[in-house]
């Protein structure tokens, strides 16, 4: 346990410009990942996750998204006000991304030779033929077949998982330090889904590139991740090591998500949904954001922003009734 | 490549005769008779009766549809009443200093309002959206004939920079005097492009950069010009292409009306001038090749389409 | 029948909240706005500012000729000593009227093809080849051609630039009439077996206001101009009736010594192309739902 951290946030506040003013999308956010690591980011859509992760590479719109407080440690320096030209050596370099949506993320007019080769031309300043050599090898290292052909093909001829593999290769051309990969298969079929999880595994093993895997699936991050955060209306809510919060997740909502992950084992009956729908973030809620969707709401709840506490080994939650009664279920 | 050329043009064959026969329509509906505005005024009825033979006009409709084709099957495209000569060969002599100009009025705006598209959508909301797109509206507001009046008295008789009128011939005149006689003209064309094409690339433009591939390409840390420039405009310019067919159609229409102000002895002027002098066959032959040209550069801009998107096949 | 009564109720509300949202949406447009304030004040000078200066715009004066802008003649007078103000706003009214005549002609019949093309869709490929057959000839040319031959007048104008337009509106309506018609609402409707004449009237045509609209205010612009430019080519309402387009020709002769007679007329032609593009750009951002929404 005793890597070290690769990249942290801290008390990270997004906002976004909408009709009436800035509106937070995530606020107060804090999660590290440690080197060679895979740390999970768990939330239901509109949860704030994505925001996190396009802010480490300060990805979002400049017109209508602000970082309203916050740092992203990373190397030493703050992402976030480093110079333009650093932050363009760590995209793409040190710290690549992939998206969810491979059918759009990928320039439609452009080649895939032409797409995998830039970041390597940018990066390691080769040759156009020594870009294209290595292009070739990294569709073959993300398993497209007939590599050398298929790299002159443009997008529109590839399916959705060769797209993403596509992406991939992308993402690994400079085998970056940390891939942050934002539902990298909710937009794939299921049985493509678990191909491009496991390719992402492999490849963390070969490169030794720490993962930050965004997703709505506990049981991707079940599987994969060593590490967890649970987001909920922009704020962390939890986060633990992946057993523990298996085992005795503290957050209600937590458990609430837990529960709601089908078991091939049990009755399918006792699927459980969490009631309510995740808050609109124009509107504010006083007190812990989940209480109004919360059984256990006590007077204080309603009241009292509750700060992320420590509820023992290295396991946090943002639910003091919880901690104070020392009751994990 | 060959394919594609030879799929589109077989596709525009249709329209291509459809165009012959709007063109023979259209000068048969006009009021009036050839042949008395030919004969004059006071022609004998027997002199008008001449000429109508000798026009063909004496016979059915259909008839004269079917000459038409087959003298188009020819390449006969008539003669000119008022000028003596065949309408190809009225059309060719003025053909340079039509094509100088829009060859002109097409260097110009392309990258100026491209360029301006670009920055106001990249600087969306800011001021240089605001003045870009200030000047872009003067530009498809204005009427050119005006600024050309405008633009004529502040460049010609104030300043004295460029003749008001008249075309000076590359080869005879030297590209000096050419350039001089086409610059001012062009420029007034051009205000109209610049305009419409910077209005077409912004919108065009900020819908592209709201694209993740976008998103995609800051994330390889590939720099802001390269992001807007490579990938954002690459994909705009299929817009841009798509519209090219308007632009063309405008820089005709304009150069017409252009050529009217400053003199220049262009198709567009020729044009005007029969239809002053009802000289039927000069319409008839010329709005024909109009056409034509039209469909073609809309074939060519098709096959430059399928260049620009790979996502275009005409299989 | 408890089903549609419930049903239908919550679709009319929803269709008048997303209009009450377009209004909103407008009225936060800031070009839409000045467009409307441009188009309004010059409509109703058109109307009736020639009612208030009093003078006859034909009337001559050999005593005033070339008066530069003044208190008794604002914007000048002319080689006849016709005062330019009362002929500019007199021009408005032919220059305007000739604008959304065209606007309206083309409207109609454009959404009458496009609507057929799109919807029969054994019609499209004759009708489409003859639409794209007349915008092979360029619209200014074919309306050169159509007004000379029904002769210099302003009827003549509109006729020939609706003819010019009309492809244009048609090819626009024809294409959201293309994406409607695979909608589920409306396979839903005709499964149910309503006619086509009910479903053109009830759901098409609705549908493809927005895109329709925008044109129209487009082409309202370029009516303007091309009116203007027919009338300076000796095409369009003959003299002494006074028009935006044949106020500049008669001025040209003389806009070196007297640069107000061109000058005033062709400001109102701008303004007024300009009132209308700002109106299509806000109509366009806001009924267009391709794109997305400024301010």
């Amino acid at each position: 346990m005793a890597q070290q951290t690769l990249l942290s946030v801290e008390n990270l506040t997004v906002q976004f410009r909408g009709d009436a003013g800035w509106v937070n999308a995530v606020e107060g956010v804090d999660f590290a990942v440690r080197a060679g690591e895979c740390l999970g980011i768990v939330g239901e859509s509109g949860s704030g996750k994505s925001v996190s992760a396009l802010s480490i590479l300060k990805l979002h719109g400049r017109a209508n998204t602000r970082y309203a407080s916050g740092t992203i440690r990373y190397g030493g320096h703050d992402l976030l006000t480093v110079s333009q030209r650093r932050l363009r050596q760590v995209r793409g370099g040190e710290i690549a991304m992939i998206f969810q949506d491979p059918m759009s993320s990928l320039n439609p007019v452009l080649s895939i030779a032409d797409q995998i080769m830039e970041p390597l031309r940018q990066h390691q300043g080769l040759s156009a033929r020594a870009a294209r050599r290595r292009a070739v090898e990294l569709l073959e290292m993300v398993r497209i077949s007939d590599a050398s052909r298929r790299i002159d093909d443009y997008p529109h001829r590839l399916s959705g998982g060769m797209r993403q593999r596509v992406m991939i290769a992308i993402a690994v051309a400079c085998r970056p330090k940390l891939l942050i990969a934002d539902e990298p298969t909710t937009a794939l079929d299921v049985t493509i889904q678990s191909q491009i999880l496991e390719l992402l595994r492999e490849l963390q093993r070969e490169i030794g590139m720490s993962v930050i895997l965004i997703t709505h699936d506990l049981g991707v991050v079940a599987e994969f991740a060593q590490r967890v955060v649970v987001m909920y209306a922009g704020r962390v809510v939890e986060s633990a090591a992946v057993p523990a919060l298996f085992e005795r997740p503290v957050h209600p909502y937590t458990e609430g998500l837990i529960r709601a992950v089908p078991d091939p084992d049990a009755d399918v009956s006792r699927l459980a949904t969490i009631p309510g729908n995740i808050p609109d973030p124009s509107t504010p809620i006083a007190g812990c954001r989940f209480n109004p969707r919360c059984s256990e709401a006590v007077k204080s709840c309603r009241t009292e922003p509750p700060a992320l506490a420590d509820a023992g080994a290295g396991h946090f939650a943002r639910c003091p009734p919880r901690i104070a009664a020392g009751r994990t279920a | 490549m060959f394919r594609t050329i030879s799929v589109r043009l077989m596709q525009s064959i249709p329209v291509l005769l459809l165009v012959a026969v709007l063109s023979f329509i259209l000068m048969h509906l006009l009021p009036g008779d050839p042949a008395v505005v030919i004969a004059g005024a006071d022609a004998t009825p027997a002199a008008v009766e001449r000429i109508r033979r000798e026009l063909g006009l004496d016979q059915s409709i259909w008839r004269q549809l079917l000459s038409w084709f087959l003298n188009l099957a020819q390449g006969k495209f008539g003669s000119s009443l008022m000028l003596n000569q065949t309408v190809l060969s009225a059309v060719g002599e003025r053909l340079p200093v039509t094509l100088s100009l829009a060859a002109l009025s097409l260097a110009i705006p392309l990258p100026i309002g491209i360029a301006l598209g670009i920055l106001a959508a990249y600087f969306r909301s800011s001021w240089i959206d605001a003045g870009v797109m200030a000047i872009a509206l003067i530009g498809v507001s204005a009427p050119s004939f005006w600024i050309a009046i405008v633009s004529v008295i502040l460049f010609s008789v104030k300043l004295g920079w460029v003749p008001s009128a008249g075309y000076a011939p590359l080869l005879t005149a030297g590209p000096g005097a050419w350039f001089a006689s086409l610059i001012q003209p062009a420029m007034v064309l051009s205000l109209f492009q610049i305009g419409f094409l910077a209005r077409m690339t912004r919108s065009a433009m900020l819908d592209v950069l709201e694209q993740d591939f976008i998103r995609t390409a800051r994330a390889k840390g590939v720099s802001e010009w390269r992001t807007v420039g490579k990938h954002g405009f690459r994909n705009a310019l299929v817009a841009v292409v798509t519209v090219s067919g308007i632009i063309v159609s405008l820089l005709i229409g304009g150069s017409v009306v252009v050529e009217q102000v400053f003199a220049l002895p262009g198709i567009g002027r020729l044009v005007v001038q029969g239809i002053m002098a009802r000289d039927y066959p000069l319409i008839q032959g010329t709005m024909l090749l109009f056409g034509f040209a039209f469909v073609l550069i809309n074939v060519a801009v098709d096959i430059v389409y399928t260049l620009v998107d790979p996502r275009v096949r005409y299989d | 029948m408890t089903d549609v009564g419930l049903v239908a109720p919550s679709t009319q509300i929803l269709a008048e909240r997303r209009r009450f949202r377009v209004l909103r949406k407008l009225a936060a447009h800031r070009s839409f706005k000045i467009g409307l304030v441009l188009v309004t004040v010059l409509a109703l000078c058109a109307i009736i500012g020639p009612m208030l200066t009093g003078t006859d715009p034909t009337a001559m004066s050999i005593r005033y000729r070339f008066k530069p802008p003044s208190a008794r003649f604002p914007f000048g007078s002319d080689q006849y000593g016709r005062d330019i103000l009362t002929r500019v706003l007199y021009g408005g009214r032919l220059s305007l009227g000739i604008g959304f005549s065209v606007a309206l002609l083309s409207g109609v019949f454009g959404a009458m093809i496009g609507i057929l093309a799109g919807y029969f869709r054994a019609l499209d490929p004759y009708v489409m080849r003859l639409m794209d057959a007349l915008m092979a000839f360029p619209a200014i040319l074919l309306a050169i051609g159509i007004g000379a031959a029904l002769g210099a007048q302003a009827s003549s104008i509109v006729v020939a630039l609706s003819v010019a337009y009309v492809p244009r509106t048609a090819r626009i309506v024809r294409a959201s009439v293309l994406v409607i018609r695979e909608m589920e609402y409306l396979q839903a409707a005709r499964v149910s077996g309503a006619g086509d004449a009910h479903i053109i009237v009830k759901h098409v045509l609705p549908n493809c206001l927005g895109p329709l609209i925008v044109q129209l205010t487009f082409i309202f612009a370029y009516a303007i101009l091309a009116e203007a430019t027919l009338s300076f080519l000796g095409i369009g309402p003959p003299p002494p009736a006074p028009s935006w387009g044949n106020i500049i020709a008669e001025g040209r002769d003389y806009s070196v010594e007297a640069w107000w007679v061109m000058l005033f007329p062709g400001l109102a032609v701008s303004l007024a192309a300009l009132g209308m593009n700002l109106l299509g750009d806000g109509l366009r951002d806001v009924l267009d739902p391709r794109l997305k929404i400024e301010t």
